[in-house]
């Protein structure tokens, strides 16, 4: 008892957090990313009623609209705002749903070890293996009234498998370091182990996990909301897309109708991946290491070989 | 030979798993699936008493009878192949409709997966060796195109291609007027022109996933010292490339590729849905619209069964490529 205060209450040297070094890469998605969040924050505070029925449909961009209109002359602006707003709720809570799910499933499965692990790890792989769209279809052809909640509920629980699969790998190479097990038989507690020792490591893989649920459940929505199966009386960018296309946008060339949504959609998934090769450069050294180019150089030059055949001549 | 116990027990445990969550979903969700189809169901035509019995043994309604009996009837409705009467196709059964649809869907978004997974790894090998190169400098833009929603670049590509300069065909499967469906050169080759666009729409949206998962792969196979032991040796780059390189990157491609899968029927139904393909995705979303739960379980169901099999397929030839896997267990 006494020896574990001592432990806990000893000054701790902390470690300084590895930041991945701010690239052309990483500044490109934050910015990037930053942007439309922004946009996703601030727009709705400043456009018009998203819904507010105008009198001229279908008219280009203009002054009044900068977007031009719908069909129904709803501003097309107001309403980016808004689904973009909608859209990072969506992204927002599944994260948040998936880090949580595949942390407990991945990463504490990997640590208790025995049949903990077993049972985690097969249910991780059944619900990896049964296809998750057809199952969010389905199920939300049963409920009538969705709110945007459900839907990114049902997106994270058919969606967090592969992230536990990839947590629970690296889970298992890092409880059986040399550093971990020299805690545990200096009397370290199971769960300061896996919260001090192990977790400060996964934080990378766990930030790029967190940033492709993300992307995928955007575009989750987004493909949901198209097939018209999306959360009702909501804005995202699949919604739009889905009136849109609906409102015949392709056929009547109406371009500032359906390409905004889609693009905006583009830009975020594009930076997201952005920030993720960054944090990927962090885990895997190997892709920042050597290449085939700079060994290239070691080679020997024909002179110098021809002298070294010479020599042993 | 452990490792294909292994295999079959854990395929066995997740088609159980399966069977029940397409047991449980509709009797968890609100509302009375069963009364909804029996009406519509009676608007067609008679409803015979054994068509009430094997919808409800699907869906769920008499709420006399306990759950485990409910259970037991359900697998054996299955086991004889009974996934009851469509109602927007009525009177034809819902494994009718699978089985009219399900060839387009596997034809169409087979070939085209397997197209995309082959020319995304053979361009990745090459961008992994030649870092730096062109081809290199070309991953963040088919990212771009991977992070595009599909059904967008799907509905631009169709925009273009086939309002702008209409060079292929709207939507459909095939020449419904002019061809009649058969093994003859006509009707074949309507079915190619129809479907060049959506699977090309394919390819363009994921080959970009696999061309950088295995540039990745190669980049880190690159540095690993047998490769510095290879380049020591003199032997031919091509060689070392294939056959050092390569086959060792691949490795997680392929488990990925299993992985993909279902993400590969999930985009099926998308595709399918700007296309209007006969496939079916199609028919799974004419379910939704028509509360034609029969069908949107037995779709469900088949699907689930396509992906699982697909998997095992991949697991197997896995354990041919990597000997690692047959010795560790």
């Amino acid at each position: 008892m006494t020896a574990d205060t001592v432990a806990l209450t000893a000054p701790v040297t902390r470690r300084r957090p590895t930041w991945p070094p701010l690239t052309a890469k990483l500044a490109a998605g934050l910015i990037l990313g930053g942007a439309v969040v922004l946009f996703g924050l601030l727009g709705p505070l400043l456009v018009q009623d998203p819904s507010r029925v105008g009198d001229i449909g279908l008219a280009g961009p203009s002054g009044d609209h900068l977007l031009g209109t719908t069909q129904t002359g709803q501003d097309v602006l107001a309403q980016l705002a808004y689904a973009t707003r909608g859209s990072l709720i969506v992204g927002a809570i599944v994260g948040v749903l998936t880090l949580l799910l595949s942390a407990f499933f991945g990463i504490v499965g990997a640590y208790a070890g025995g049949w903990l692990d077993e049972l985690f790890s097969l249910f991780t792989n059944i619900v990896l293996v049964i296809p998750g769209l057809p199952v969010v279809i389905v199920i939300s052809a049963y409920v009538p009234d969705k709110s945007l909640l459900l839907v990114s509920l049902v997106l994270a629980i058919t969606g967090w498998a592969g992230s536990a699969r990839v947590l629970r790998g690296s889970t298992l190479s890092l409880r059986g370091r040399d550093y971990v097990l020299a805690c545990r038989v200096a009397g370290e507690k199971r769960w300061r182990i896996l919260a001090v020792e192990i977790l400060p490591n996964l934080i990378p893989l766990l930030a790029s996990q967190v940033v492709f649920a993300v992307i995928f459940a955007i575009l989750g929505e987004a493909g949901l909301s198209y097939l018209g199966l999306g959360a009702s009386g909501s804005f995202t960018w699949g919604t739009m897309l889905y009136y849109a296309q609906n409102g015949l946008a392709l056929r009547l060339g109406a371009w500032w109708w359906f390409v905004p949504p889609g693009l905006l959609l583009a830009l975020f998934g594009a930076a997201l991946s952005l920030i993720n090769f960054s944090i990927d450069e962090i885990i895997n050294p190997k892709l920042r290491s050597q290449t085939r180019a700079s060994r290239r150089g070691w080679r020997m030059s024909s002179e110098q070989l021809r002298k070294a055949k010479e020599s042993t001549l | 030979m452990r490792y294909l116990i292994r295999k079959f027990g854990f395929y066995l445990v997740a088609l159980w798993a399966a069977l029940t969550v397409n047991f449980c979903i509709p009797r968890l969700m609100p509302g009375d699936p069963v009364e909804i189809m029996m009406s519509k169901l009676g608007q067609k035509g008679p409803v015979t008493p054994e068509t009430r019995q094997s919808i409800e043994a699907l869906l769920g309604a008499d709420s006399s009878r306990p759950l485990p009996r409910q259970y037991g009837d359900y697998l054996a409705g299955l086991a004889t192949g009974d996934l009851g009467v469509s109602v927007t196709f009525f009177p034809a059964s819902v494994i009718d409709i699978i089985g009219r649809t399900l060839p387009w869907t596997i034809g169409l978004i087979g070939l085209a997966t397997v197209i995309s997974f082959l020319a995304g790894v053979g361009l990745g090998t090459l961008a992994g060796w030649r870092r730096g190169s062109w081809l290199d400098n070309l991953i963040p833009v088919t990212t771009m195109f991977q992070s595009v929603p599909y059904f967008w670049l799907a509905l631009i590509l169709l925009f273009l291609l086939g309002s702008v300069w209409p060079l292929f065909p709207l939507n459909g499967g095939y020449d419904v007027y002019t061809v009649t469906p058969g093994w003859n050169g006509e009707f074949l080759g309507s079915v190619l022109y129809y479907g060049a666009l959506p699977a090309l729409t394919i390819i363009v949206s994921s080959a970009g996933g696999w061309m950088l998962g295995m540039r990745n792969m190669m980049v880190s196979t690159l540095s690993e010292d047998y490769m510095l032991t290879a380049e020591a040796k003199g032997l031919r780059p091509g060689r070392i490339m294939r056959r050092y390189a390569a086959r060792n990157a691949v490795l997680p491609s392929i488990s990925g590729f299993a992985i993909s899968l279902g993400f590969v029927v999930a985009g099926s139904i998308v595709t399918e849905a700007v296309f209007s393909y006969p496939g079916i995705g199609s028919a799974l979303l004419q379910a939704v619209g028509g509360n034609d739960y029969a069908l949107m379980q037995g779709i469900f169901l088949i699907i689930t069964l396509a992906v699982l099999g697909a998997n095992l397929l991949v697991d197997l030839l896995y354990s041919v490529i990597d000997p690692r896997i047959r010795a560790r267990s």
